[in-house]
């Protein structure tokens, strides 16, 4: 305590980095209260899932579930998989393969949407792309929509047998979730 | 509460010793007795009480269902059946809380257009009008959250519908959006957590409710209330003492609301309500045509105008995007009114347009309302698109341009002369 003015100086110095400590830790504290609204521990557990394919016959289709949400395997017909194949690039209202095993900004051709060797296999997230719809189309006498793949009733979105959006509202094509074989007619989804 | 000051006299010793500690019979008595209310208010000015009811009813209603609910994806639907069924008067008490909600957003919309057409939201009213559109946001979010607790079918796919409404924001930073879903579903879908952790919103979100409409009655109490003429109170004889007279008056208003509520509890409960939300929650099957409660349906039209292209102009990947963007600012705008509306009378009985443009936009919200209903497709899209520019062009145009180049007719002196004629008016100022 020299005089008065270093005092004050001293004060302040205390009282700012007092405060700005306690800002940071109340900060810090809103954290784990954010934080626990995220997918738990045994949410995220379940986050793969092994598929037998075998039973699957030519043009039939499964649903399974995986995290939760459901994902549609169609074993494609030879004359769906040419419809797939034929279509041009310009054709896509979303030009993106969105397969959650290759990068971003991978066209949207029906090879980059399925395994190599596997072209009969579709495996997409079944869950519409606008507003998380379960699109009709898995069932024998559903309607497929306009380009035979799929047909999202809520809010008419059509999609094509490779699970892409060709006409409706929806932003963007089906998600093929990651997946790979493990045998030749098992696979293993995430 | 309030700039007028009380006129309350304790008689008792009690009284004063325990006005002096803590003036709340006070307060109470300068608030909702002696206040001075103006002497010209017509029944649309007793929704304001009916709401107060609405909003207790509600409460009470809500903490009994409570006590018989289970939170849970495997338990919730049978709770609800249960309490329908098996608990005592719990038919009766589950109508009443769901046609309730239905019954507080019948008197919200009534006060709202109440507010718009006699201008209620002008200066000096702008915050207690912006704090009202503050409760009507978190009144939409109660219900919102209150219709997932039956997890019926309808409950779980208007939730998947909703919340999904945020992963429109991958548009802008790709995982934003599908980050902000993910964390309100506690999960990579709508699930039993959802359920829970929206149940506890639910019962929270009505005390936060009570705490805002708190600061709208104060507001109200400190820039006193509108009248059908627009005029600020000039004299002592413009107003009566608001009880027993606005009182009564409310409480003439609150029993024929009753009438109206009681007769959906006891004889229609489920008209207001969707048949497919008798179905219980399932994941894998969709509901054919997903359709909001009601009070929703000009909003969700409004979002549902943004497709492919809106009126003509192509929208590409955006229109998801400007959709959830048009339909919050469907609210929003609500809150610009005071600013936006630039005539210094308040009053539509004086404002010959503008009571042309309140009435066109009334109807544009009807016809929303309607299109909300229907399925998202062929000439619907068009009228939707349509009714949604008219919406907007309410306030973004009828608001300003009118108060320039309308010629209002003229207005009273003060609230006597509306009410008694000039001549008594001279007479009444002079008691």
């Amino acid at each position: 305590m020299t005089s008065h003015v270093d005092d004050a100086n001293r004060r302040d110095f205390l009282v700012v980095a007092g405060n700005a400590f306690a800002a940071v830790g109340a900060a810090s504290l809103i954290w784990p209260f954010v934080q626990q609204m995220n997918p738990d521990a045994s949410a995220k557990a379940l986050a793969s899932t092994e598929v037998d394919l075998a039973p699957v016959k030519e043009g039939q289709a499964i649903t399974i579930m995986w995290r939760g949400k459901p994902v549609f395997i169609r074993n494609r017909t030879k004359d769906e998989i040419a419809a797939a194949e034929k279509v041009p690039l310009a054709d896509l209202p979303d030009a993106e393969a969105r397969n959650g095993a290759l990068p971003a900004a991978t066209p949207a051709t029906d090879s980059n949407r399925v395994k190599s060797g596997h072209e009969n296999w579709l495996v997409a997230v079944g869950i519409c792309t606008h507003l998380g719809c379960i699109p009709k189309g898995q069932g024998m006498g559903d309607a497929r929509g306009d380009f035979g793949g799929w047909f999202c009733p809520c809010h008419g979105s059509h999609y094509d047998t490779s699970g892409r959006i060709r006409r409706g509202p929806a932003p963007r094509n089906l998600d093929v979730p990651p997946y790979e074989f493990v045998s030749d007619t098992k696979i293993k989804i995430g | 509460m309030s700039g007028h000051t009380s006129s309350y006299e304790p008689t008792s010793r009690w009284g004063k010793w325990f006005d002096e500690r803590l003036p709340i019979a006070r307060l109470v008595h300068g608030s909702f007795v002696a206040f001075p209310t103006p002497r010209n208010l017509n029944y649309l000015w007793t929704f304001g009480g009916i709401l107060m009811f609405c909003l207790v009813a509600q409460i009470i209603t809500g903490i009994v269902l409570a006590m018989h609910y289970q939170p849970s994806d495997t338990a919730a639907f049978n709770s609800i059946e249960h309490i329908r069924r098996d608990v005592n008067y719990g038919w009766m008490i589950r109508n009443m809380h769901a046609v309730g909600a239905s019954m507080f957003f019948i008197a919200v919309y009534i006060h709202i257009f109440r507010g718009l057409y006699y201008g209620s939201y002008k200066a000096p009213r702008e915050v207690l009008w912006i704090l009202g559109v503050i409760i009507l946001l978190v009144m939409m979010a109660t219900a919102f959250l209150g219709y997932t607790l039956p997890w019926g079918q309808m409950s779980f796919w208007g939730v998947t519908v909703i919340t999904n409404l945020f992963s429109a924001l991958d548009t802008i930073y790709q995982g934003l959006g599908t980050g902000i879903v993910e964390w309100l579903w506690g999960g990579y879908s709508v699930s039993g957590v959802t359920l829970n952790r929206f149940f506890s919103l639910h019962y929270l979100l009505p005390f936060v409710l009570t705490g805002i409409v708190i600061l709208h009655v104060w507001a109200l109490h400190v820039v006193g209330q509108n009248n059908p003429t627009g005029l600020e109170l000039k004299e002592p004889s413009e107003a009566v003492p608001m009880h027993p007279y606005a009182t009564s008056k409310d409480i003439v208003g609150l029993f024929a609301f009753l009438l109206l509520f009681a007769w959906f509890v006891f004889f229609m409960p489920d008209y207001l309500g969707h048949a497919d939300n008798y179905n219980e929650a399932n994941p894998l099957v969709t509901p054919p045509h997903i359709v909001p409660e009601w009070y929703f349906l000009p909003f969700y039209a409004i979002l549902r105008a943004f497709t492919g292209s809106f009126l003509g102009i192509p929208l590409g990947s955006y229109a998801k995007l400007l959709g959830v963007i048009a339909m919050f600012a469907a609210i929003a705008i609500l809150a610009f009114a005071p600013w936006l509306d630039t005539s210094r009378v308040r009053s539509a009985k004086y404002r010959p347009l503008f009571k042309w443009a309140f009435w066109a936009f009334a109807f544009t919200c009807v016809a929303l309302g309607y299109l909300g209903a229907k399925p998202a497709e062929g000439v619907y899209v068009l009228w939707a698109q349509i009714f949604t520019v008219l919406y907007f062009a309410y306030f973004l145009v009828a608001m300003p341009v009118l108060g320039l180049i309308e010629t209002p007719k003229k207005l009273p002196r003060s609230i006597n002369e509306a009410v008694l004629g000039p001549d008594a008016a001279a007479a009444a100022a002079k008691h």
